[in-house]
């Protein structure tokens, strides 16, 4: 198991470094180079001169690259060019709230998911079927921000149940210890504020968890039916065990090993996916933050945010795998 | 008693079928599935929409016949005269989502088709070569792949500039590994197989075999593959268009921007995020019906 | 011994599959037989010949959609066949267990041996915790699973396919069951492993006096182990009779088909084999004449005229117009 987990941080190296790389190339292949993007179009020769040598963009580019690495490795991304704050600080104010709202769109889809599959399975040709079937085809069909519309339109402006936007609503007198708005409010004692973030976290979830719902329900449903047929099924059958105890010990263990890999790598995306939701709800997360930096050439902010999140999105994947090896014992072994 | 007496049983209909009649039997299933027809259903409808989009609309997508009738209040709705409603600059809706058909159809064909013919050639120079070749081309695919998507189509079209190339590109771009991805799969399982280890053993060189054996018994998955592509690469585009990645000039109708647009107008002119919104889910939702149900028909693994 | 009342009373077992493409088929069709305790029955046919099938539906583990199973499945005074469910689960795996052909898929591969054991003690004898795993070490060592405490907590994939069939004999034999059915237990293991694996049934059903049903495609088995035997062919029992009457004297040619082609050692250098010709699956439906007339030599104008009847004659039952003669000496 060991060797196991060793592998796959090894195989961490290589990706980490061509990503680097990637990103280094990136922001020096802009137009104009990085200094030009940085100062705007209209900026004259002499500034982009300073610039570079400020940061030191005249140097040879492996000197920038060695220097860009190491920085990276301190998780010092540089300023961000609109708010002239630390790229690093931009990151601590918005990941909590990009991490909550992940985190909610999981329960949601997991929670919705898994279940969903299971009975479509086991209720094969009947209309939760049908319907669990057109649902996830539908759902990996309509982009996310339409989704978050159609929400945001029925739910908030017609009826008014939820809160339109933001993370919070501003008269509630809240602190945030943490960034975490629900876990805050636990915190601090302050209840009435944790479900005034919860309420804001409602559609904007939804919206973020459709398509890794779609996908959880169909790779459930499909891994459920191939696993009721069997043998080792219906030998559990013979044993006269109650249907509770195949279900569970037989039936799920099997069937959810692939669930957990497409779990996985559904978190993995959540992040990039939050791009399009918080732009819709004016959540203040990563994704706005992305999304704002892109339209304001925020070439730092960009760099940064993008090389975290694939870093993310690359240990993310490595926990899966190791998980894997910790719930299916024939990969632990290997 | 003649042989015509001699009913099969069961299990003379198990034997397996001829490898030819596989194809043909995908064909079959796929005439009488109501999904996979749906789907292309949609698909001829967007097309035809696009193609024929001059005939259909009443006005140019950046006329603006309503212009007088817009006030920062009211931004009327469907209506007689304009079946969509008007835009907050008095442009016809209708005009425009059906002139969006364009330019959804055209960055999702050439998205896919460049990402497709990148990919293949990654991946047949992959699977081909093997050994080092494969080992470099297999380590860039696998730090492509460890970027999400989206993330690396906005880097790429953020890079390129705000243009219809730079999302075309971007998107195909993402879309290369999965085609190398596919294709290496496909070339590493034919390998093995027993025409390619005949064709090897009768003296055929690597060429020959590549492009006159395995390549064409990789094209039905690769079909598939950008089946589905097209829908995604439908949506990326939306996506990037949405966040202001798309064309640089906003006279041309691209659903995705018309949705950003109407981002202030939610409360008062649904209609704006509506339609635009539908014409997005028609255009993938085909692409994703056909394509999902083609990989059924021809993979048995995907079905029931 | 013909005094004990049956264990299990098979009366007149249909079972029919829909399909939503063709005729239904009738898998079984009018099976009749009885297992004394204690007993060892066979059944015998090739694949397709609804032998399977019958312990399915005799266990209850037939699929429920598209299948209809008609007649009797007798288990002391209770009809199996209509028993409720959960009573149907009360008795599987307790008063009747069932050892499937292929130990590689029959086995959860993520549940380690030992839980998939103590599982069914603690189904049926409600033994918990140390007690079920003591039990279950016992179970192992009992059917010659060396060090079975280390054993209990490895999971299938570690185990070879002669050990995994052990282990489910092992679960098959844990509540100590009147009945066990083994459906082809030796067919997917190595030749070595399958003479072991029929020689630990054999001892372990003498010394639990369990009755058992050796479903199997192999002569051979049958002739080393089983005290009556059941030749089915397309659905139906074409012959029946003790092993001894059967092997010395088979009636149907069918019977007499799948003994002449078995090898024998005794037979002069060079002698061709003599293997049935045709394939199963050049069947007469039942209906239309017996089944095996396309493929049998003692065919008969009437044999396609319609269905023979199954006759009992003394220690035999028979379903055949033209049976191979008494005296008849078997084409070796």
């Amino acid at each position: 198991m060991l060797k196991f987990v060793v592998r796959r941080l090894l195989l961490l190296v290589p990706i980490l470094f061509g990503l680097s790389v990637l990103l280094f190339v990136w922001l020096r292949a802009l137009p104009g180079g990085p200094a030009q993007a940085l100062l705007g179009e209209r900026a004259t020769a002499e500034s982009v001169a300073r610039i570079e040598a400020l940061y030191g963009l005249d140097e040879a580019w492996y000197v920038q690259y060695w220097k860009f690495v190491s920085a990276a490795v301190q998780l010092d991304f540089g300023n961000s060019a609109r708010t002239n704050r630390p790229v690093t600080e931009e990151m601590l104010r918005t990941f909590p709230a990009t991490f909550e709202l992940a985190i909610a769109a999981l329960i949601f889809a997991i929670g919705i998911g898994i279940p969903l599959g299971y009975f479509a399975a086991r209720k094969y040709g009947s209309w939760l079927d049908n319907l669990s079937v057109s649902g996830s085809l539908l759902g990996v069909a309509v982009p996310v921000f339409f989704l978050a519309y159609i929400l945001k339109y029925v739910f908030s402006v017609k009826l008014g149940w939820f809160p339109t936007q933001g993370r919070d609503d501003p008269r509630i007198d809240a602190d945030h210890p943490t960034g975490f708005y629900v876990l805050d409010g636990i915190v601090t004692g302050n209840l009435e504020a944790s479900w005034d973030a919860i309420m804001h976290l409602v559609l904007p979830a939804i919206a973020l968890g459709a398509i890794p719902l779609a996908i959880i329900v169909r790779i459930t449903r499909a891994s459920v039916l191939d696993v009721v047929h069997e043998d080792y099924v219906r030998t559990a059958e013979a044993k006269g065990l109650q249907e509770r105890t195949i279900t569970r010990r037989h039936v799920l263990r099997n069937a959810l090993l692939p669930v957990v890999t497409v779990i996985g790598l559904q978190a993995g995306l959540l992040f990039s996916g939050a791009i399009l939701t918080e732009t819709v709800f004016s959540f203040d997360g990563v994704g706005r933050f992305i999304a704002e930096a892109i339209s304001n050439r925020d070439y730092a902010v960009l760099q940064g945010f993008i090389l975290v999140i694939a870093a993310m999105y690359v240990v993310v994947n490595l926990l899966v795998d190791v998980s894997y090896g910790l719930i299916d014992p024939r990969v632990r072994v290997r | 008693m003649s042989l015509s007496e001699i009913e099969a049983t069961t299990e003379s209909e198990q034997l397996e079928q001829p490898a030819g009649n596989l194809r043909k039997e995908a064909w079959k299933r796929l005439r009488r599935d109501p999904v996979a027809l749906v789907g292309f259903g949609l698909i001829a409808f967007f097309v035809l929409v696009a193609i024929l989009a001059p005939l259909i609309a009443p006005y140019a997508p950046d006329a603006q016949p309503g212009r007088g009738m817009i006030t920062p209040t009211n931004i009327p709705g469907p209506s007689a005269d304009h079946w969509f409603g008007l835009d907050a600059s008095g442009r016809d809706e209708f005009s425009r989502v059906v002139y969006g058909a364009r330019q959804s159809l055209l960055v999702g064909v050439v998205a896919t088709l460049i990402g497709m013919a990148g990919g293949l050639s990654l991946g047949v120079l992959a699977g081909a070569f093997g050994g080092k070749v494969d080992a470099v081309i297999m380590r860039i695919v696998d730090v492509m792949l460890s970027i999400p998507g989206l993330l690396m189509a906005i880097a790429i079209a953020a890079l390129l500039g705000a243009s219809l190339w730079s999302v075309m590109i971007a998107i195909a771009i993402i879309n290369i590994p999965v085609f190398a991805r596919l294709l290496r799969g496909q070339m590493l399982a034919q390998r093995g197989s027993d025409y390619v280890v005949a064709a090897v053993s009768i003296g055929v060189r690597r060429r020959p075999i590549v492009l006159g054996h395995i390549l064409p018994n990789s094209i039905s998955p690769v079909i598939v593959q950008a089946t589905l592509t097209l829908a995604t690469a439908i949506i990326e585009a939306a996506g990037l268009s949405f966040l202001g990645l798309g064309s640089a000039d906003p006279r041309v109708p691209e659903w995705g921007r018309m949705l950003a647009d109407t981002q202030r107008y939610l409360a008062s002119a649904p209609h704006l995020a509506f339609f635009p919104g539908i014409a997005i889910v028609i255009a993938a939702l085909g692409f994703t019906m056909l394509g999902e149900r083609l990989r059924e028909a021809i993979d048995p693994k995907y079905r029931r | 011994m013909t005094t004990t009342e049956p264990l299990l009373d098979v009366r007149d077992l249909s079972v029919t599959f829909a399909r939503k493409s063709g005729p239904t088929v009738h898998a079984v069709d009018g099976v009749s037989f009885t297992v004394r305790p204690g007993e060892t029955v066979g059944l015998v046919g090739e694949s397709g010949s609804g032998k399977s099938v019958t312990s399915l539906a005799v266990m209850g583990l037939l699929p429920r959609r598209g299948v209809r199973v008609g007649g009797q499945v007798l288990f002391d005074t209770d009809d199996l066949l209509t028993l409720p469910r959960d009573r149907m689960r009360d008795i599987r795996g307790r008063d009747i267990a069932m050892v499937f052909q292929d130990p590689m898929s029959s086995l959860n591969p993520v549940v380690p041996i030992g839980v998939q054991v103590t599982e069914v003690l603690e189904r049926h004898q409600r033994l918990r915790g140390d007690k079920a795993s003591a039990a279950a070490a016992e179970l192992l060592s009992r059917v010659g699973i060396p060090d079975p405490t280390r054993r209990l907590k490895e999971y299938p994939h570690q185990l070879s396919g002669g050990m995994r069939q052990r282990a489910l004999i092992a679960m098959a034999l844990a509540c100590q069951p009147r009945l066990l059915i083994a459906d082809e237990p030796t067919t997917a293991l190595d030749v070595t492993i399958q003479a072991q694996i029929i020689e630990l049934l054999k001892e372990l059903v003498q010394d639990t006096g369990a009755a058992l049903v050796m479903i199997t495609h192999d002569l051979g088995i049958v002739a080393g182990l089983c005290d009556t035997v059941h030749v089915m062919y397309s659905g139906r029992i074409v012959e029946s009779a003790g092993r001894r009457e059967l092997f010395a004297e088979p009636r149907h040619p069918y019977t007499g088909g799948l003994l002449a082609s078995v090898p024998r050692l005794d037979a002069p250098r060079g002698a061709p084999l003599h293997p049935i010709p045709g394939s199963p699956t050049d069947v007469l439906r039942w209906e239309r004449g017996c089944a095996f007339a396309p493929r049998c030599p003692n065919r008969l104008d009437a044999c396609t005229d319609g269905p023979p009847p199954l006759e009992t004659l003394p220690g035999r039952r028979l379903r055949c117009l033209n049976p191979l003669s008494e005296t008849e000496e078997v084409p070796a």
